[in-house]
């Protein structure tokens, strides 16, 4: 068991900030390393010391191994911190400093190879008995219509080989199956020299719904689940705990795959694992597991009480969880939601710039995660995130009337935000009724138009 | 502006021996006076947040370096900066030396590669800013040249 005294964060923006926070609370040092865009940020100057890694893209900077594990060693540090995103899930991070004999707050190097790639994370799925999406390879229509049976209609079809949509064919029914089949497959040879194609089910409605797990090798806990289903092009713009109006017997069942999933790869240290809930079906498939701290981890710790980065560090110091399932209670419900900046009516083109001003008061039930302060600058170089508002409220209405609020009392001026957005978001009847799919910001979004 | 005498120099150099700072500099007008306590490690430039606590005085006369500036051949990336190519070897350059745009200063070590740092203009070197073997930010003062 090691006692971490001196952590390197190898990130920037709101995480690095919310990182600090804990290590302060902890006693513990940090060093910053950030670009040179990043030098006057507001973590650059809450860290015990920041370094500068390099210039301001981040494959001349943030994403250099090589630089972070020197910058770590050359400043003390005996730990380094991945945050989110950058090089969170990089393999060769985590064996770096396992090399070098810093500690890697995060999950092991084989841990990460077996979340690493989408195939060999469903075998494992598969392996522990967790639901994946049905569908298989098939090479005649024999195969094909054996195998629609089981996985039913509306089902896509894709090239084995395939990327980018060529080969890919949405079937609606048995009797179109041998024509599209047909075409798939001729698409497939032409497009990839490789006829093979696979069949996979078609979710009509789906939601996104991921548990947060903990884990110290040993012991696998999970903290509940998160609904984060308010997305555009695959990005999470509203998240919240729990996951409303989901049947119980679905909930736990979830809950029970993330656990078995975690336990069965040996995982150990903070994760969570991605599900597709098929609403029509009342199933649920994995889709992958996420070995790092994630954007969204605030609405868990707003039900739970628990700071998942002290967890995360007590962990990487090998110390085992201090609490059982039976612990871990939820209380209330909490919303997150990210602001960007980035212009909805200019179809949400960033707005990087300076902010002027920033003010984000203590409402009743409102955490505030951002690295935003007057006279901050918004580089153009990185994710346009600018801050995560996030309420509380014994219940969902409640959370929601704290956080529509917190968008009209908050301050963030200079640049232009999708603080809009999110208003209407959260006045929007269909969300506030709970239970959205993966679907409704996309049709959300021309009506917001027409109101314009 | 006056200009400063020798006793005003003297009278400095007494507050700063009395004080527990390594450094001084003051600029007034066109003159710059830097005042270094023998054995300090020169600060780092403003980007490393905090600088290390002051050293325990020595009873050493701080030289006296008085320069007009020179310019500063910054770290092009971060590592470890080392002021010869191998331990006990003589240094690539040293204070005095002049240089040319493509002579090599010294070597930044970043996982056991070895980058070779150029002066990138030509001049006469004027001071080695950054410590042999210590960890050097990207775009830190590695030394100051007087341009030819």
């Amino acid at each position: 068991m090691a006692s971490i005294r001196r952590i390197f964060i190898a990130n920037r923006g709101e995480i690095a900030v919310r990182i600090i926070r804990t290590a302060r609370a902890l006693g513990i040092e940090t060093v910053l390393g950030v670009s040179a865009a990043d030098a006057d940020s507001l973590g650059a100057k809450l860290a015990t010391r920041a370094v500068v890694l390099g210039p301001a893209p981040s494959k001349d900077s943030y994403l250099r191994v090589g630089t972070v594990i020197e910058a770590a060693k050359g400043t003390g540090c005996d730990a380094v911190h991945p945050g989110y995103g950058f090089l969170s899930e990089n393999r060769e991070l985590a064996q770096a400093c396992a090399d070098e004999g810093l500690i890697f707050i995060g999950p092991s190097p084989d841990n990460l190879t077996a979340v690493g790639d989408k195939l060999t994370a469903r075998s494992h799925a598969v392996a522990a008995q967790v639901p994946v999406v049905p569908g298989g390879t098939v090479e005649t229509l024999d195969d094909a219509t054996a195998l629609a049976e089981e996985v039913g209609f509306p089902l896509l079809i894709k090239a084995v080989s395939g990327g980018g949509g060529k080969g890919m064919k949405r079937v609606d029914d048995a009797k179109s199956l041998p024509a599209q089949l047909d075409m798939a497959m001729a698409e497939a040879e032409a497009a990839f020299g490789d006829p093979r194609v696979y069949l996979e089910r078609f979710v009509t409605v789906g939601r996104h719904v991921e548990v947060q797990i903990l884990s110290d090798g040993d012991t696998v806990l999970h903290a509940g689940e998160r609904d984060c289903s308010v997305q555009r092009r695959y990005q999470k713009v509203v998240e919240e705990a729990p996951a409303p109006n989901l049947p119980d017997a679905l909930r736990q069942g979830l809950l029970d795959a993330a656990v078995r999933y975690a336990t069965h790869i040996g995982y150990r240290s903070l994760g969570t694992v991605e599900f597709l809930v098929d609403v029509e079906r009342s199933e649920f498939y994995f889709l992958e597991m996420n070995a790092r701290v994630q954007v969204e981890h605030p609405v868990t710790e707003a039900i739970t009480g628990l700071d998942l980065i002290a967890l995360q560090i007590a962990i990487a110091e090998g110390n085992p969880l201090p609490m059982t399932q039976d612990d871990i209670h939820l209380s209330g419900h909490a919303v997150e939601c990210r602001l960007n900046a980035e212009d909805i009516a200019r179809d949400f083109m960033p707005s990087p710039g300076r902010v002027t001003q920033a003010w984000f008061p203590a409402l009743p039930g409102l955490r505030v995660d951002t690295h935003m302060q007057p006279g901050a600058m918004i580089p153009p170089y990185y994710d346009s995130m600018v801050a995560k508002l996030i309420t509380w409220g014994p219940s969902r209405d409640e959370a929601i009337a704290r956080m529509l609020t917190a968008l009209d009392v908050c301050v963030l001026e200079g640049i232009t935000t999708n603080a809009p957005l999110h208003r209407a978001i959260l006045s929007d009847p269909a969300f506030c009724k709970g239970g959205v799919d993966t679907t409704y910001l996309g049709g959300l979004l021309p009506k917001l138009g027409e109101n314009a | 502006m006056a200009d400063l005498t020798r006793a005003d120099i003297d009278e400095i150099l007494k507050l700063v021996d009395s004080s527990d700072f390594d450094e001084l500099k003051l600029e007034m007008g066109d003159l710059k006076l830097e005042l270094r306590r023998r054995g300090a490690a020169p600060v780092a430039p403003p980007a490393s947040a905090r600088a290390p606590a002051a050293k325990a005085p020595e009873a050493v006369a701080a030289p006296v370096v008085a320069s007009g500036g020179g310019s500063e051949i910054p770290a092009p990336l971060l590592g470890t900066f080392w002021h010869a190519p191998r331990p006990g070897a003589d240094p690539f350059v040293k204070p005095g030396d002049v240089v040319q745009a493509d002579t090599v200063i010294g070597i930044i070590e970043v996982m056991k590669l070895m980058n070779s740092v150029e002066a990138g203009i030509a001049g006469t070197v004027i001071e080695i800013t950054a410590p042999n073997g210590e960890l050097v930010e990207h775009g830190q003062c590695l030394i100051r040249i007087q341009p030819a």
